[in-house]
């Protein structure tokens, strides 16, 4: 043993190991393999390397990253929510619906949605840490439950002539002659805030401390229970935010929304090096994960790829990702 | 020692439906000394370390702190008084680094807005604690930056041990803290143990591991049946002794069953019950 603790500091740690580190630093792989992807699609396409085009793939990823966010807080927990796109779906609704024929200011309308979506991941959460029952149970029934209940509220309409601030996000401003949408801001915004929240608070600790084991995190004093119902209560208002995001850029309500975007959300989070088993993982990670899976959709649509290969690289590359996460966490062993 | 007992229990009873695990259980942790808890699977050794450290409530009996009755309603609890457990396998979160295990759940904020508004962490300053812990204990790590699942189990059981001792202001209770380990790093643990001892902090130690128990301990406690039927001093009976009182090959003198020859126990019965 030896006699002395050295402090981190520059200089300090040898080189081999400070490159081992950047290696197993999760989002170093997503942001390679975002970059390869990039420069793959530039050599093959004129258009893809362009201010417009990539405001055009961050607009196309926004709602699935927003709902990754949620999804990746919940996947930190070591759980896994299959009820975001269809709670998103039904916030939609009730912004939408609301606004147009329930004559209440537009402004209530959306605090209504969020509100609604909310109280959908506090459901989530309660049902989870008080029976409990496994997440992926409890969202798969929430995932039923929400769809039809769009479906009833909704009639099956799609709900049009939205007033001004249920799209406003869909507005845009410049960037250096890129018009970039307010909403691809707020996505943006949001995975900063939630990177600061993970990495910067004792709530970010505890997340991923409960995601490595309940049982740790419960004897160093953290309240399991109250900290899980919080993470899933967050994460359903992150997915109401990700529905007014969505009624921005379509510019209705619609009921259909959203039914393939709970795996695709976990796509952009397991692309983005997150662990399914819980405590490992960036929330800037999921963003790169988004967006590898946006560039790839927009780079193989310039080059006149059929869109069902789209979705066969994105399967190879999920699978790759959780190998390489496999893999990664054995060497750990 | 002429000391109050630091930590102290009378007649422990707790039962579980039909199944009595502590059947009038004593204690006694003196000031400074490592005492290791010994017993047969099924003895009530967890039960009583469960009731000292607020896992469990006992359905009799008093628990006193420094003396003064104290009751625990929780582990946290426990801690609260300055009773802090290491447990087994149960001790860190893996993906965190050292510095957050040391803190976790007692995490320190930036002083001034940042904290209190944007309720940021010192990692800095945590990290220079957790450094002086580290050291105090001299456990030799190369970064506190680096997840606590890249250290070997030693100097994982480490870091659980210096968040311990870093809390604890009363006793620091270690379950099996050299189980999981090698010899190599078994050892380097007894040398914490020692350590924490040495800054007079007193440490129970529960372990099934006799070597270590007599390599360390000053006093063994021996659970058998759900009571306390033996306080022992290492150098004054062999392995094989205490074994056959643990096991109950061997009954014991009223004098030993309380640990003090000089005064007679309210439990000098105890022997004559088994």
């Amino acid at each position: 043993m030896t006699t002395t603790t050295t402090a981190p500091g520059p200089g300090v740690a040898a080189g081999p190991s400070r490159v081992r580190r950047l290696l197993t630093t999760p989002s170093v792989g997503p942001l390679a393999a975002l970059l390869l992807a990039c420069a793959f699609f530039s050599l093959n396409s004129q258009q893809f390397l362009s201010g417009g085009n990539f405001s055009l793939i961050i607009q196309q990823v926004m709602v699935v990253g927003t709902l990754a966010i949620g999804q990746t807080l919940i996947i930190l927990t070591a759980g896994i929510d299959l009820s975001n796109g269809a709670i998103m779906a039904f916030g939609g609704i009730v912004m939408a619906k609301l606004a147009v024929d329930g004559s209440v200011p537009p402004l209530v309308a959306i605090a209504a949605g969020l509100l609604v979506c909310a109280a959908f991941g506090a459901v989530n959460g309660l049902l989870v840490t008080t029976i409990p029952l496994p997440p992926f149970i409890v969202t798969l029934g929430m995932l039923n439950v929400v769809f039809a209940l769009t479906h009833v509220y909704s009639a099956d309409q799609t709900v049009v002539n939205l007033p001004a601030p249920l799209t406003a996000l869909g507005g845009t401003f410049a960037i250096g002659g890129t018009m970039v949408t307010y909403g691809s801001l707020l996505t943006i915004l949001l995975f900063l805030l939630f990177a600061y929240l993970l990495s910067q608070t004792a709530w970010g600790r505890h997340v991923y401390a409960l995601g490595n084991s309940p049982e740790v995190a419960r004897l160093t004093g953290i309240r399991t229970g109250r900290l899980t119902v919080g993470v899933y209560t967050v994460a359903g208002l992150v997915y109401g935010i990700a529905a007014l995001l969505l009624v921005s850029r379509t510019g209705v309500g619609d009921p259909q929304a959203g039914q393939t975007d709970n795996l695709d959300s976990i796509t952009a989070v397991v692309l983005g090096g997150t662990s399914l088993f819980g405590g490992r993982g960036l929330v800037i990670g999921t963003l790169l994960g988004a967006l590898i899976v946006g560039v790839f959709r927009n780079g193989l649509q310039l080059m006149g790829v059929p869109s069902i290969y789209q979705t066969l690289i994105t399967g190879v590359l999920v699978i790759l990702a959780v190998t390489v996460d496999q893999l990664s966490r054995r060497r750990m062993r | 020692m002429t000391d109050v007992p630091v930590l102290q229990a009378r007649g422990l009873v707790k039962r579980y439906g039909h199944v009595t695990a502590l059947d009038g259980a004593d204690f006694d942790l003196m000031p400074g000394e490592v005492l290791a808890v010994i017993g047969d699977n099924g003895a009530g050794k967890t039960s009583l370390i469960k009731a000292l450290t607020g896992a469990v409530q006992p359905d009799e009996g008093r628990i006193l702190l420094d003396g003064r009755p104290v009751r625990f309603r929780d582990p946290l609890d426990a801690r609260r008084h300055g009773i802090e457990t290491v447990y087994q396998d149960l001790a860190v979160a893996a993906s965190l680094d050292i510095a957050s295990n040391m803190f976790l759940g007692r995490e320190i904020r930036r002083p001034g807005l940042l904290g209190t508004v944007f309720r940021m962490l010192d990692h800095k300053r945590m990290r220079e604690e957790s450094a002086r812990h580290m050291a105090d204990l001299k456990i030799g790590l190369r970064s506190l930056t680096q997840p606590v699942e890249s250290l070997s189990g030693g100097q994982r059981q480490g870091v659980a041990v210096a968040r311990a001792v870093a809390w604890a202001r009363h006793v620091v209770v270690m379950d099996e803290p050299t189980a999981a380990l090698g010899v190599k790093e078994s050892g380097q643990v007894l040398d914490m143990i020692r350590r924490v001892r040495d800054r007079g902090l007193p440490v129970i130690l529960i372990s099934h591991n006799m070597p270590h128990v007599f390599e360390i301990a000053d006093r063994i406690h021996v659970q058998r049946l759900g009571r306390r039927v033996a306080q022992l001093k290492p150098g004054d009976h062999d392995m094989a002794e205490v074994v056959a009182i643990m096991t109950g090959a061997l009954q014991v003198t009223p004098a030993e069953a309380a640990g003090d020859p000089d005064r007679p126990d309210d439990h000098a019965s105890m022997s004559e019950a088994l």
